[in-house]
C-alpha cells in the first residue's frame, strides 16, 4: 500500500470515528472491514461504515464504484452472483450476519431491499403483492387486509390504488409499481431496509413521492440508500457515504453528516463529485 | 482503528458455501445407511434393491431426525425433506446407471476388437467369432441418415420456429398445430409414408429414404425446442434492433437467433437424440445390407439399429455380443456428436 493510499485510509478512518462518536447513536446496522471479490477482480476493499439507528445514509459515488456491491453485501445478496467473494463483518444487532450459524433467509427477511427497476410479482394482485412476502415467509399476521391497507398507506399508493386491490401488480405505473415494492418490502417488518437506485426509473413526481415515503419510514427503520443523483442524496439523507474507484478496487473516501459532506467535505475528490466536476 | 485500516488485504472467503465438515455427518449416515440395509439385506429374506430401499429409508430419516434434534422444528423439517430429494434422486438415477452399466459391460467383449469398427458383415456372418466383422457398415449408414436428417431438418426447424415466433405469420397457429400434430406420428407410419413415395418412386431402398424417414420425425422435435428457445428472447433486443433501423430478417439473424445460439444447438441435439436409435422408419426405407456403403441412393444401407435388431433375431452367443457391442456403439456415437456440438456452439453470452 502506497503512503498516499495509507494517509487517505486514514483521514477516512477518523472521520468515521467523527460519525460514530458525534452521534452516539444505537447502530442500526455497521460494515466492518468489508472487502469484496468477483473471482479474481477485487470489487470493493476495506470498507468501514457505522449505520446510527432510524436514520437515512446515503451511499454516493460514480459507477462502478462498489457502492452496489456494497449493499447487496448487507443483506446476503452478494453471494447470489456466481465466483463472489467477501470478508469483512456485517453487524446487526452485534451478531455477524454471515456468522455459519445464520439463517440468511432469516437476515434478508430483517434487512429489506428495493431494487433499481421495480419488480412486482406479475402473476400476483397488487393485494397479493403486498403481503406477498408475508406468504412466502410464511409469517402470521392478524389481518391481513390491515396490513395491505396500512403497509400500502406506509409506501403513499394507498389513496390511489384503494379501489383496485384485485388489479395485477404489472397494471401500475412505473413510480406506482416502485411504491408497490416499497410497500411489500415494509409488509414483512423489516428493521433496515436497503434501496438500489429506486428513483433511476422514475419521472420527478413519482421521486418526489418515494422521497416523501423514505422520509417517514426513517422514523421507524435504519434506510441505506444508493442514488447517483446528489440532490436526492442532499434531500433524503441525514448521513452520506463516497465510495470511488479511482482505477483500483471501490472504497470508501468519505462518510459523515449528509449537511458537511455537501458543505466542507475533508477530502478534495469528495468536492469535486458533490459540485458535479466529475462521475 | 488505523491499525485496522493499514492492515494488509484478508483473503476473500465465502462464508455461503456449504463446507465438507458440515455435510460429513450426513455423509456418513448416508454411507452407515447404506451398509447397514446392504447388511440386513445379506443376513435376512429381504432380497434386491427394493428390499434393501425399505431398510434404508427408515434408517435414513431417523438418523436425520437425531442429527437435527438441537436445530428446531424447521431445521429438522428441512432436513428430513433434503434427504428425501437427494433419496429420490438417487433411486432416479439407478435405471439410468443400471442402464449404462449393462451396456457397457455386455459390449466391451465385442466392441474391443478393433476390427468391430474397421471392418462390415460382408465377409463375415453373425456367427462367426468376435475377430471378424464388424459395424463399419452400420455406423457409416447411420452418420449418413442422421446427417441428411439433420441437414434437411435443422434450418427447416428453425425457419419454422422463426415463422412462428418472429415473423408470427397468419398461418402460425395452424403451423403450431401441424407440428404438435406431427409428434405424435408413430415412427413406423413414417417409415410407410417414405416407403409409399419415394422407395416405391425410386424402385429401391436408400440411405436417402431412410434420412427422409428420419427428417419427418426429427423436424416437430427441433421446432418445438427452437420455438421456446426463440420465445425466451427478451422484445427489448428486438426493439433495439429495430431502433437501430435494422429490417427484420437483419434483426433476427444478426440479433435473435445469436442471442439463443447454444439453445438453437440443443434444439438440434434433442432432434438427433430423437432419432439416432429409431428402428422402425428404417426397416420400410433404408432396409439393411452387409457391406459399408457411402452412397445415399444407391440400394439399401445398414444402420446401428437395424444391425443390432438382425443380430438379436439371429440369438446366438456372438449375435448377443455383437448387438450389445451395436448399442454402446451407438451410445457413444451420439455422445461423441453431442460434446462436438456443446463444444462448437460454446456458451450463451448473457
Amino acid at each position: 500500500m502506497t503512503d498516499v493510499k495509507g494517509h487517505e485510509v486514514t483521514k477516512m478512518v477518523e472521520t468515521q470515528e467523527a460519525v460514530a462518536v458525534s452521534s452516539r447513536q444505537k447502530a442500526g446496522l455497521e460494515a466492518r472491514g468489508i472487502h469484496a471479490w468477483f473471482d479474481k477482480h477485487h470489487a470493493l476493499e476495506d470498507v468501514n461504515l457505522f449505520f446510527p439507528e432510524n436514520t437515512v445514509t446515503g451511499l454516493i459515488g460514480p459507477s462502478g464504484c462498489g457502492k452496489s456491491t456494497f449493499l447487496r453485501i448487507l443483506n446476503r445478496m452478494h453471494e447470489f452472483i456466481p465466483k463472489a467473494a467477501m470478508a469483512g463483518e456485517v453487524l446487526l444487532h452485534d451478531g455477524d450476519i454471515y456468522d455459519p450459524s445464520v439463517n440468511p433467509a432469516e437476515i434478508r427477511l430483517k434487512i429489506g431491499m428495493v431494487f433499481q427497476k421495480p419488480n412486482p410479482f406479475p402473476a400476483m394482485t397488487i393485494a397479493e403483492n403486498v403481503v406477498a412476502g408475508v406468504k412466502l415467509a410464511k409469517l402470521k399476521v392478524a389481518s391481513r387486509d390491515e396490513v395491505i391497507e396500512e403497509c400500502l398507506t406506509r409506501a403513499g399508493l394507498w389513496k390511489e390504488v384503494k379501489d383496485r386491490l384485485g388489479a395485477k401488480g404489472g397494471s401500475l405505473s412505473g413510480g406506482q409499481q416502485q411504491r408497490l415494492c416499497i410497500a411489500r418490502a415494509l409488509a414483512v417488518n423489516p428493521e433496515v431496509l436497503l434501496m438500489d437506485e429506486p428513483c433511476s426509473a422514475l419521472d420527478p413526481g413519482s421521486t418526489l413521492r418515494i422521497e416523501e415515503t423514505i422520509g417517514e419510514l426513517s422514523k421507524t427503520m435504519t434506510i441505506i440508500i444508493v442514488t447517483h443523483n446528489m440532490q436526492q442524496a442532499a434531500r433524503v439523507s441525514d448521513y452520506c457515504a463516497f465510495f470511488l474507484a479511482d482505477g483500483g478496487p471501490g472504497h470508501l473516501v468519505e462518510s459523515g453528516l449528509t449537511s458537511q459532506m455537501f458543505t466542507t467535505p475533508t477530502d478534495k475528490r469528495t468536492e469535486d463529485y458533490v459540485q458535479g466536476r466529475f462521475g | 482503528m488505523s491499525d485496522t485500516a493499514l492492515a494488509p488485504t484478508p483473503a476473500p472467503i465465502r462464508p455461503w458455501k456449504v463446507t465438507p465438515r458440515m455435510v460429513a455427518p450426513q455423509l456418513g449416515l448416508a454411507f452407515g445407511g447404506a451398509v447397514a440395509a446392504m447388511a440386513v439385506v445379506l443376513a435376512t429374506g429381504l432380497a434386491g434393491f427394493d428390499g434393501w430401499l425399505v431398510v434404508f429409508v427408515p434408517i435414513s430419516i431417523i438418523g436425520t431426525l437425531l442429527l437435527s434434534r438441537s436445530k428446531g422444528a424447521v431445521a429438522s423439517v428441512d432436513a428430513i425433506v433434503g434427504n428425501g430429494i437427494v433419496t429420490v434422486a438417487g433411486i432416479s438415477f439407478y435405471p439410468i446407471v443400471s442402464l449404462l452399466w449393462t451396456v457397457i459391460s455386455q459390449g466391451l467383449d465385442a466392441l474391443l476388437n478393433w476390427n468391430f469398427v474397421s471392418s462390415d458383415m460382408r465377409i463375415s456372418g453373425p456367427d462367426d467369432e468376435l475377430n471378424m466383422g464388424g459395424a463399419l457398415h452400420a455406423l457409416v449408414g447411420t452418420l449418413m441418415m442422421v446427417s441428411i436428417a439433420a441437414v434437411i431438418t435443422l434450418p427447416l426447424g428453425v425457419l419454422t420456429a422463426v415463422y412462428v415466433t418472429e415473423v408470427r405469420g397468419k398461418l402460425r397457429t395452424l403451423v403450431r398445430f401441424i407440428i404438435q400434430s406431427m409428434s405424435g406420428v408413430p415412427s413406423i407410419v413414417a417409415g410407410l409414408f417414405i416407403y409409399s413415395t419415394v422407395v416405391m418412386g425410386m424402385n429401391k431402398f436408400s440411405g436417402l429414404a431412410g434420412g427422409l424417414a428420419l427428417a419427418i420425425l426429427m423436424l416437430p422435435t427441433v421446432a418445438r425446442t427452437a420455438e421456446e428457445v426463440l420465445k425466451l428472447v427478451p422484445d427489448d433486443l428486438r426493439s433495439a434492433s429495430y431502433a437501430l433501423g435494422a429490417p427484420q430478417w437483419r434483426t433476427t439473424l444478426f440479433v435473435v437467433l445469436p442471442t439463443v445460439r447454444s439453445g438453437i444447438v440443443t434444439s438440434g441435439i434433442l432432434g438427433v437424440a430423437r432419432i439416432a436409435g429409431e428402428t422402425a422408419p428404417l426397416l420400410l426405407t433404408a432396409s439393411y445390407f452387409t457391406a459399408t456403403t457411402f452412397s445415399p441412393t444407391e440400394g439399401p444401407v445398414a444402420s446401428l439399429p437395424m444391425f443390432t435388431f438382425g443380430l438379436l433375431q439371429s440369438g446366438t452367443e456372438y449375435s448377443f455380443a455383437r448387438a450389445w457391442a451395436c448399442s454402446l456403439l451407438l451410445l457413444l456415437a451420439v455422445f461423441v456428436l453431442f460434446t462436438i456440438a456443446r463444444a462448437l456452439s460454446g456458451r450463451d453470452k448473457r
